[in-house]
């Protein structure tokens, strides 16, 4: 195999990364969670922001 | 490609800010927007803010996890930690050098004339430090008398929140100034510290305790966009040294898991295309195959 072919060869590692990740999303968003971000994200954390 | 860089970076740090309604309602982006991970670190309690941090969310659900579970909700972080894992498998930590808005407030800060100072390469061990126990297991173990936990990192360590949801709340909401205290105190000497730092300094935050630059480090070799090195061709000149922002040295570790990928290596430093962009695995392009155009605004 020349060094070109070796270079340009296709890795898969990324996909099985992409695929396992959109399966946990997927899960996530199945069991409801956005809903419970979104609870979260609307409202002013205070102890985040370093008051109260 | 440092000028397209840049303008990737303000478009990002627009749109995950792009609520400018702000001053007038005097209180955070309440739409459904904010379903949307944000790539980069950015507070979700800054009134701009259109998406949701990451690491903030996911110290909620850590801190909170008990009463979901009580109540029947197995709401274990799979959205959250899966959003994270596209972007991470996609981009790793190109997503620190393109469009996270506080690395791109570092870096505007570095730009003040001033001694340079790298980072101590033993800090950068911190922020899995954080990343392990600030996010996940001190939110999940520490509890009240109620069973809740709290955002350790945000609430005892976070500039990103001091600077972008702290002193602009405080400002809408002069109420807020009553409940200020030993906490914000805290926060607000950690933020002086950073900004100060990161004049005479490259993204000291970046380096040492950003927990989503320590998530993303975990993609360094798996990720779709990578730099990659060709031995064959590299002299051993050491020009890429200097110039990384990370304080990576690239021809001695090229899976470095600081890399963020901003292509100075390449663009600015290797005249010798040791050093080429891959996508997938797929050589995309090294310094001398680059548009004419983007090689003029590096």
């Amino acid at each position: 195999m020349s060094a070109k072919n070796k270079k340009d060869k296709l890795r898969k590692a990324p996909l099985y990364v992409l695929l396992f990740s959109l399966a946990i999303w997927m899960l996530g968003v199945a069991s409801g969670e956005p809903n419970m971000v979104l609870q979260q994200a609307v409202q002013i954390c205070l102890s985040c922001i370093g008051i109260g | 490609m440092g000028f397209v860089r840049k303008w990737v970076q303000i478009v990002f740090g627009f749109v995950m800010n792009g609520y400018w309604a702000f001053p007038f309602t005097r209180n955070i982006y309440q739409g459904p927007l904010k379903v949307i991970c944000a790539p980069g670190l950015n507070c979700y309690s800054c009134p701009a803010s259109t998406t949701y941090c990451a690491m903030g969310a996911l110290q909620q659900l850590m801190a909170g996890i008990r009463f979901s579970l009580e109540s029947g909700q197995y709401y274990l972080g799979g959205s959250i930690l899966g959003s994270l894992g596209v972007l991470g498998g996609l981009f790793g930590r190109m997503v620190c050098g393109w469009a996270c808005p506080f690395g791109f407030v570092q870096e505007m800060l570095n730009k003040i004339p001033s001694p340079s100072f790298s980072v101590p390469r033993v800090l950068r061990f911190c922020k899995y430090f954080v990343l392990v126990f600030m996010v996940f297991l001190l939110p999940l173990l520490v509890v009240d008398e109620f069973g809740g936990g709290s955002p350790w990192f945000c609430k005892y360590i976070c500039p990103a929140g001091t600077l972008e949801a702290g002193l602009p709340m405080l400002i809408l909401q002069p109420d807020l100034k009553s409940t200020l205290g030993v906490l914000f105190l805290n926060k607000f000497v950690i933020m002086i510290m950073f900004v100060g730092w990161s004049i005479v300094s490259s993204r000291p935050f970046c380096q040492t305790l950003c927990p989503l630059g320590a998530f993303y480090a975990l993609f360094s070799k798996v990720k779709l966009i990578k730099l990659r090195f060709d031995e064959a061709k590299c002299t051993a000149c050491k020009a890429c040294h200097p110039v990384c922002p990370m304080g990576v040295k690239f021809n001695e570790s090229p899976d470095d898991l600081e890399c963020i990928t901003c292509l100075k290596c390449m663009n600015q430093a290797c005249k010798f295309d040791a050093i080429y962009l891959e996508i997938g695995g797929v050589s995309v392009g090294s310094r001398r195959n680059l548009a004419p155009v983007a090689r003029e605004n590096v």
